[in-house]
C-alpha cells in the first residue's frame, strides 16, 4: 500500500504529462503483477465493491476524530472529498509500519462482506491505525469506491505499452469489458496472442471531435471546406441523442455494453430479439433511443427508465426502445475496425437488410448532400430531427480508439441560450473545493426569481474566483452548504434542450446547461423570464 | 444603561471610543494603532501610526510618507488614560498582538498569529485578558500543520532534485512573512537565493530596519541562466504563470501556503509541488492560544468564523463571530492577484482606501 499511496501523491506533484507517465511506469515496476492488475482495475474506473455502507464509514471515522457530526460535515463541504476530509481529521500517525500490499487491503476488504457489523468495525478501526495520513487517503478512496485520480486511461495505457512492448490500441481493448484483477492475470494481459479473450468484450469506442472548440466560434460553410477538403470524401448522419452503445453477439450469447463500459444487456430488453437471430461474431456500434409512433422521444423520457432497477411493464410502454446502428465493428467473428467506413457501412446495411424488426434494429440514415453549404442548411433543421447535429464521417475513415482528431467530427447545433441570475451558491468538489462554483439560476415571473437550472461549468478559474468571492461578501441566508445569494449577477445560460417537468417549480427541464458566459454589461432586471423559456418549449 | 465596551466593531475597525483610537482600520482615521504590515491590516490613510519597531520600514515601504511611531513588545503607551502595549504574535518579523487595558479590563487583539516559533519572527506569546479579538483563517479541523522542519526538508530535498535535474527553482510565497521564513531556512549548501523585485524590497526594507536575513540576489535578466537554474528563486503569488516566471523553464515551481494541505486547493493552483506551511495557527494552535488568555469573551474576525464560533461554544467559551475586512491576505488569496499582492505596492493601497 505503501507504494500506491506514494503513487498518488507523485501523480499529484507533478502536471507534467511525460513525468505522470514515468511515475506510472515506476510503480508498474516496484509492485507485484497482482498489484499492477488492482491498480489497472482502479485507475480504469473499475470501482472496488462497497462493503461497508458510506454511513457507516462516516460514522466511525467521526468517532475517531472526535468531533461533533456537524463539524464533521462542514469539514467535508471545506475538503470536497470525503476520504481526504477522514484522513485528515484522524490524528497524525508517525509509526505507521504495515507492509500489505494492495492486493492484501482489497482481499481483505472483500472478504469483509461474511463478516458481522461489530468485526466489520474493529477491522476498519485497527486498519486506520495502521496507516499514515497519505496511506490513510487511499486507502478511504477504496472504501468509499470514488477513484478519480486525475490520470486519465491513455496515460496508464501509455506508460503501460512502454513497460510490456504492446501497442496502445491493443492494451485498451484487452481492458475492456467485464474484467476482475482477482480472475485476469497481468501474465494474460501482456501475452502476444490475446488467446484469453473474453467472449463479452467490447471495442474500444471511437469517439468523435467537435468541429467547433466552443460554442460561440461558429463554423460555417466555408471553415467546413478549408479544414475538411471536398465534401464527397465524407458521410454526413444525424447526431443523436441517445445511450452510445456496442452490441455483442458471440457463441450465441448478446452483450449490450454503454460507452461508461457498464454492461447494459438487461436495460434493454426490447433489443434481444433482434439480437439473438444475429449471426454469431457480430458486434455493432449505434446509439439506443426512445421512440414513439416511428419517431425519436428526446432524451429526458429514456432518462427515466435508465436509472430503474425493474423495469415495469408501464416503463416499457411509455419509453420503448430501438436502436440507431451506424457502424459495425465485428462481422463473421472477424475484427473489421480496419476496413473503411464505406465497406463497414455496406455489411452494415446487408445486416439490417435481412432483420425481421426494421423497427428496432434500425439504420442511421445516410443525409444526402451535395456541398458544406447544402448541409449547413440541412443542419439548421437537427432539432425537429430531435438530433444534436451532424455526424461527419471520411469515408475512407477506420474504426479508431477514443476520441480523434481527424476521421470523425461532430457538429453541433447552437444551444439555446437565455440570460439568468444566480440566486444559489454551493461550494464545489475536487479542484473547486472550497470554492463556490455549483450556482442554481432564476428566470423572473413577474416579480419573483424562480429556480430553474444548475450549472457548474463555463466560468473560467479567475472569473469563479470573482463570482466566489461576491457569494462571500453578499450571503443573505445558509442552509446546510448551500447560500442564497443577493440576485445581482447575470449569467447567459446555454442548453441543449427544453422539456416540460413536473418535478420542477419552473415546470421545465434543461439538458446539459452550461454557462455561455457573464453578462457584466446586464443588470439583473433584464434577464429574460419564464415566458421567454416556455416559448421556447415549441409546443 | 450597560456599560460601553472598551473595544467595539465598527464599520471602519476595530474601535476603542475611552481612548479615542482605532486598531487596524480600513477607512482613513485620526488615530491607527497597527498589528502588522500586511495590507488588510495596514490601510493607507490614517493620520497617525502606532506600530512595533520592526514594522517600521516596511510600514515606510509600503505607505510611503506615513507619521509613525513603534515600540518595543512589551512597552506600554498611553492614549487618553488607555494604556496600549504590543506583545509579539508570532505571524510575520514586527507582528503584534495589541493589549489594551483601562481600569483592569483587559482586551487582547491578536491581528493574525500562529503558535509554532518560526525561527525568524519573535514567537507568540499568550497574554492574558477578559476578551480575545481573534482570528481563524484555519479554524477548520482538516487543518494540521506539522513542525516546519519536516517541510523544510521536504523544500531542500526537492530543490536539490530540481539542481540534479537541470531545471530552475521557483518557490512562491507572500513577500512578507513566508519569504523571509523560506529564506532562513533553505539550505544554502545547495545553491544561491534569488529573489523577486518585490520580495527583495521588502527584504532591504527588513534589513534597513536592522533585520538580518541570508544573503539573496534582485533576480535581473542578466543573471545567466545556468547559474539561476543551480539556485532558487523566491517569487511573490501575484507572479505565478506570468511571462516573468516562463522565463525560467523549465521549472518546477513550488507554493507554501497553509491551502496546500487540501488536494483540492493545491491542484486549483496548479503548482507542481504544495508545500503545506502557514503563518498561522492551524486547528489546534488556534484553540490552545485562546484558550492560554484565560478570556472569558472571544469574538472571532475573519476565517471559518461561523463553524469555529459554534464549535467554541459548544466546548465552553462565550464565542462571538464579527465581521471585519481582515483576512484578504491570505485568508482569500483565490481572489485575483491585482487585490492582493498587488496592494502592496502604493498605488494599489491608493486605489483601496
Amino acid at each position: 500500500m505503501k507504494a500506491f499511496a506514494q503513487l498518488f501523491l507523485s501523480l499529484d506533484e507533478t502536471n507534467k504529462t511525460n513525468e505522470k507517465v514515468k511515475v506510472l511506469k515506476d510503480y508498474f515496476n516496484c509492485v507485484p503483477d497482482t498489484d499492477k492488475m488492482h491498480m489497472l482495475a482502479l485507475f480504469t474506473g473499475r470501482k472496488p465493491k462497497r462493503v461497508i455502507n458510506a454511513t457507516q464509514i462516516r460514522t466511525w471515522a467521526t468517532e475517531i476524530t472526535n468531533i461533533p457530526i456537524w463539524l464533521f460535515e462542514e469539514s467535508y463541504h471545506v475538503v470536497g472529498d470525503l476520504a481526504e476530509t477522514m484522513a485528515l481529521l484522524m490524528p497524525q500517525n508517525t509509526d505507521a509500519a504495515s507492509n500489505k500490499t494492495l492486493t492484501d487491503w482489497i482481499g481483505e476488504l472483500n472478504s469483509l462482506s461474511a463478516k458481522t457489523e461489530e468485526e466489520r468495525k474493529l477491522w476498519l478501526i485497527e486498519s486506520w491505525a495502521m496507516l499514515d495520513t497519505q496511506e490513510r487517503f487511499v486507502f478511504n478512496k477504496l472504501l468509499t469506491g470514488s477513484f478519480r485520480v486525475g490520470v486519465s486511461q491513455s496515460l496508464v495505457i501509455k506508460a503501460l505499452a512502454d513497460i510490456t512492448n504492446l501497442d496502445a490500441p491493443t492494451l485498451t481493448h484487452r481492458i475492456m469489458g467485464n474484467w476482475m484483477p482477482e480472475t485476469y492475470t497481468y501474465e494474460q494481459l501482456i501475452q502476444e496472442q490475446g488467446a484469453a479473450d473474453d467472449i463479452s468484450r467490447p471495442y474500444p469506442f471511437f469517439l468523435a471531435y467537435p468541429i467547433q472548440e466552443t460554442s460561440e466560434k461558429q463554423k460555417s460553410a466555408d471553415d467546413l471546406k478549408s479544414a475538411l477538403g471536398d465534401a464527397g470524401e465524407w458521410q454526413a448522419e444525424w447526431k443523436w441523442d441517445g445511450i452510445r452503445a456496442q452490441l455483442i453477439k458471440r457463441d450465441g450469447k448478446i452483450f449490450i455494453w454503454s460507452r461508461g463500459e457498464d454492461l447494459a444487456t438487461e436495460k434493454f430488453p426490447e433489443l434481444h430479439p433482434f439480437l439473438n437471430a444475429l449471426p454469431d461474431g457480430t458486434v455493432l456500434d449505434g446509439e439506443i433511443l426512445s421512440f414513439q409512433n416511428g419517431l425519436p422521444m428526446p432524451f429526458n423520457v429514456l432518462q427515466t427508465r435508465i436509472g430503474r432497477k425493474n423495469l415495469s411493464k408501464k416503463i416499457l410502454e411509455e419509453s420503448p426502445v430501438a436502436l440507431i446502428a451506424y457502424d459495425c465493428l465485428e462481422y463473421a467473428g472477424e475484427d473489421i475496425r480496419t476496413k473503411t467506413q464505406s465497406e463497414r457501412r455496406s455489411i452494415l446495411e446487408q445486416l439490417q437488410a435481412t432483420t425481421a424488426i426494421p423497427e428496432i434494429f434500425r439504420i442511421s440514415a445516410l443525409i444526402k448532400f451535395d456541398s458544406w453549404d447544402e448541409l449547413a442548411t440541412i443542419r439548421e433543421q437537427s432539432r425537429a430531427m430531435v438530433a444534436e447535429g451532424i455526424m461527419l464521417k471520411r469515408k475512407s475513415a477506420t474504426y479508431q480508439v477514443g476520441r480523434k482528431r481527424g476521421d470523425w467530427w461532430k457538429w453541433k447545433i447552437d444551444p439555446l441560450s437565455v440570460d439568468a441570475v444566480m440566486i444559489y451558491a454551493q461550494k464545489g468538489h475536487g479542484r473547486r473545493a472550497d470554492l463556490y462554483t455549483d450556482y442554481t439560476f432564476a428566470v423572473w415571473d413577474g416579480d419573483k426569481l424562480v429556480p430553474f437550472a444548475k450549472a457548474y461549468s463555463g466560468l473560467t478559474d479567475a472569473e469563479i474566483n470573482k463570482v466566489d468571492y461576491f457569494v462571500k461578501r453578499n450571503t443573505l441566508e445558509k442552509f446546510g452548504p448551500v447560500r442564497t445569494v443577493k440576485p445581482e449577477l447575470v449569467f447567459e445560460i446555454g442548453f441543449e434542450g427544453i422539456n416540460r417537468s413536473t418535478r420542477h417549480k419552473s415546470g421545465i427541464a434543461l439538458r446539459f446547461p452550461r454557462i455561455l458566459r457573464w453578462r457584466h454589461d446586464k443588470p439583473k432586471e433584464e434577464a429574460d423570464t419564464l415566458d421567454n423559456l416556455k416559448a421556447l418549449l415549441g409546443d | 444603561m450597560a456599560k460601553k465596551p472598551l473595544l467595539e466593531f465598527t464599520d471602519k475597525g476595530i474601535y476603542c471610543d475611552k481612548g479615542k483610537f482605532y486598531i487596524d482600520p480600513w477607512k482613513p482615521v485620526d488615530d491607527a494603532v497597527i498589528t502588522h504590515a500586511h495590507a488588510d491590516h495596514a490601510y493607507w490613510g490614517h493620520k497617525h501610526y502606532l506600530a512595533h519597531h520592526l514594522s517600521k520600514e516596511v510600514l515606510l515601504y509600503r505607505l510611503g510618507e506615513i507619521q509613525l511611531q513603534t515600540v518595543e513588545y512589551g512597552e506600554t503607551v498611553m492614549k487618553n488614560g488607555v494604556a496600549i502595549s504590543l506583545y509579539p504574535a508570532g505571524h510575520v518579523i514586527g507582528s503584534a498582538q495589541i493589549r489594551v487595558a483601562y481600569q483592569g479590563e483587559v482586551w487582547v487583539v491578536s491581528g493574525d498569529y500562529k503558535t509554532e516559533d518560526d525561527g525568524v519572527c519573535t514567537p507568540f506569546e499568550p497574554v492574558k485578558c477578559h476578551h480575545f479579538i481573534s482570528e481563524c483563517t484555519f479554524g477548520m479541523p482538516v487543518y494540521q500543520w506539522k513542525p516546519q522542519v519536516q517541510i523544510f526538508d521536504e523544500v531542500n530535498s526537492w530543490w536539490r532534485n530540481n539542481v540534479n535535474n537541470g531545471q530552475a527553482t521557483v518557490i512562491v510565497g507572500y513577500s512578507l512573512g513566508k519569504a523571509q521564513r523560506i529564506l532562513q531556512n533553505l539550505d544554502l549548501s545547495i545553491g544561491n537565493v534569488y529573489t523577486h523585485g518585490v520580495i527583495e524590497n521588502t527584504n532591504e526594507a527588513l534589513r534597513r530596519n536592522g533585520v538580518i536575513l541570508n544573503p539573496t540576489e534582485r533576480i535581473t535578466p542578466d543573471n545567466p541562466k545556468d547559474e539561476v537554474r543551480k539556485g532558487i528563486i523566491i517569487a511573490p503569488p501575484s507572479s505565478v504563470g506570468t511571462p516573468w516566471m516562463r522565463k525560467f523553464q523549465p521549472y518546477s515551481f513550488g507554493y507554501c501556503s497553509g491551502w496546500m494541505a487540501i488536494r483540492g486547493a493545491k491542484r486549483r493552483r496548479a503548482a507542481d509541488r504544495g508545500f503545506v506551511l502557514s503563518d498561522h495557527a492551524d486547528w489546534d494552535g488556534l484553540i490552545s492560544a485562546i484558550d492560554a488568555t484565560g478570556c472569558e469573551k472571544v469574538y472571532l474576525t475573519h476565517g471559518y468564523t461561523a463553524s469555529f464560533t459554534r464549535y467554541l461554544n459548544e466546548i465552553g467559551f462565550d464565542a462571538h463571530e464579527v465581521h471585519t475586512l481582515y483576512g484578504d491576505d491570505e485568508a482569500l488569496e483565490s481572489v485575483p492577484a491585482e487585490e492582493t499582492e498587488g496592494r502592496a505596492g502604493l498605488e494599489g493601497v491608493r486605489a483601496v482606501s
